[in-house]
């Protein structure tokens, strides 16, 4: 809390990449994932041509490579299930050296593997180079509903308030002497979590005071003021408009 | 003398779970008065702030702000004359950012844009936190985080400010900084505390809540310096401090 830029996934900058409207990225990084999810596994060059397009905006977006892999570990439970594929999946099998693989799970570890690391590079990208809130305005500009919208807002104001009301109840249990070490320890978690839970509730009540206070009716008064000029469009959707021709072609090039 | 701002008469409560909390408050704030409501813990203090603004509804008694009665006709506009802030900034301040916070009430209100902005900017300005309207409300400190939930109210230009325990949790510093801010501001105040050294820094004029009535009314050193008073309500000065030596702060301003 207090002092300090505290959101973890954001990188502070000004390129050309920070300064894009937040919406039009949004867009840009859904059509980008359609056309690699929608770009048949066999066309390995259409790949390599996507992982440049990406490793070109991470240039321009002067974001550290570092930066940006660490925070690519939320893929590790797909790199695990995608090296396990060739082991599991049946069908023919093919020598790769001393093993004996699956030729099918070969090329489903491929798709999953490649697909998921383009797809996570680029939404790591948009989560590095736009304020989180910045995010919620731009949902709510692209019309997601409001429930939603107020959701994902609330969600990230009230985040760090909650983590940090759950650290101060950790010092607190540490402080009088528990660790929690092993699955014994497990009930005392447990009731952090619940005093925790009813501690949410109860603000969440306050925080619905406050606003009715404030003449708050159920709706969000106003909404989101971002506006893109076509410039700003045209560069955001050049990376998806380029991968879209990369996928048409794939599809052209796969045609018997 | 003219219409009250705030008019109390016969004000009764019991919660829904039948524990009574007020038992017929009487209580008259005229325009400009600064008034510290003061009390124990567990006094009533906050259930009658909450009828103020109509969140609670009495079950006997009436509330009148500036004549107009709470009722639910006209809730909308009781709010924008009352404004109240709550003890825990973080459950007032909600929205991305400190501008967006502030525009909130004013909003409601269903002011125009251009309105919006002059208001958020000059109710930034009273509380010396326009440099920070671009930040997250959770970037700020404690003491700023407070000022800003004083802006989120006085942007809808009440007739009457509602403070809720304002010296709760500031560092000397900040509680200087907030009692400078409220004695600059042109609006009537009443003050709910049991900080006793601030209601006499700032409050001509004190009330004590005891028990669910009003039980004290007068010039706030004169109910300070009857120490049996205090007493008997669970109210105490600070160790060391002479109550013959609190008096109005010099410059402030005179009752009525």
């Amino acid at each position: 809390m207090g002092a300090g830029h505290g959101h973890h996934l954001h990188y502070h900058g000004h390129s050309p990449v920070h300064r894009l409207p937040a919406h039009a990225k949004l867009v840009a990084l859904l059509l980008f994932v359609a056309a690699v999810v929608g770009t048949p596994r066999q066309a390995l060059w259409a790949f390599a041509g996507y992982a440049v397009l990406l490793l070109g905006a991470m240039v321009i977006a002067r974001v550290p490579a570092a930066y940006l892999l660490r925070r690519m570990i939320v893929e590790l439970p797909f790199v695990v299930f995608a090296v396990l594929l060739p082991f599991i999946a049946v069908g023919p099998r093919v020598a790769v050296g001393p093993l004996s693989l699956s030729e099918a799970g070969l090329w489903g570890a491929w798709a999953l593997l490649s697909k998921g690391t383009l797809g996570v590079g680029a939404a790591v990208l948009l989560g590095a180079t736009t304020e989180p809130h910045e995010l919620v305005r731009a949902l709510d500009k692209l019309r997601l509903p409001q429930p939603l919208v107020q959701i994902a807002a609330f969600m990230l104001r009230y985040l760090e308030v909650i983590l940090a009301e759950l650290d101060r109840m950790r010092i607190a249990r540490e402080s009088r002497g528990f660790t929690a070490r092993s699955i014994r320890h497990w009930p005392v978690l447990a009731a952090t979590l619940g005093a925790l839970f009813i501690r949410s509730y109860e603000r969440g009540e306050r925080v619905h005071l406050a606003m009715l206070s404030r003449g708050y009716t159920g709706r969000m008064p106003f909404a989101a003021d971002l506006v893109a000029t076509r410039q700003q469009w045209l560069t955001a959707l050049a990376l998806p408009l380029v991968g879209a021709g990369v996928c048409a072609t794939a599809w052209a090039a796969g045609m018997p | 003398m003219s219409t009250p701002v705030l008019d109390l008469r016969g004000v009764a409560y019991a919660y829904p779970d039948g524990h009574q909390a007020l038992f017929g408050v009487d209580l008259h704030v005229h325009r400009g008065e600064r008034v510290a409501l003061l009390g124990p813990n567990g006094a009533g203090k906050t259930t009658l702030v909450l009828h103020l603004n109509g969140i609670l509804r009495s079950g006997a008694g009436t509330v009148r702000i500036s004549g107009l009665p709470v009722a639910p006709d006209n809730l909308m506009e009781i709010r924008r004359r009352v404004g109240v802030v709550f003890q825990d900034p973080d459950d007032q301040l909600f929205m991305p950012t400190v501008r967006d916070d502030v525009a909130f009430g004013p909003a409601n209100l269903g002011l125009s844009r251009e309105v919006i902005a002059e208001r958020v900017e000059s109710a930034l300005r009273a509380v010396g936190m326009l440099d920070f309207a671009d930040r997250p409300p959770h970037h700020l400190s404690f003491g700023q985080r407070r000022r800003v939930a004083v802006a989120t109210v006085l942007a809808m230009e009440p007739e009457i400010l509602v403070l809720d325990e304002p010296s709760s949790n500031l560092d000397p510093a900040a509680r200087r900084e907030l009692a400078q801010i409220i004695e600059s501001l042109e609006v009537t105040v009443l003050m709910v505390t049991h900080d006793l050294p601030y209601a006499v820094q700032l409050c001509e004029r004190s009330v004590i809540l005891s028990g669910g009535i009003i039980v004290a009314d007068g010039p706030t050193p004169d109910l300070l310096a009857d120490e049996p008073l205090l007493a008997r309500h669970r109210l105490e000065l600070p160790y060391g401090l002479d109550p013959r030596g609190l008096g109005p702060r010099a410059g402030s301003r005179p009752a009525g």
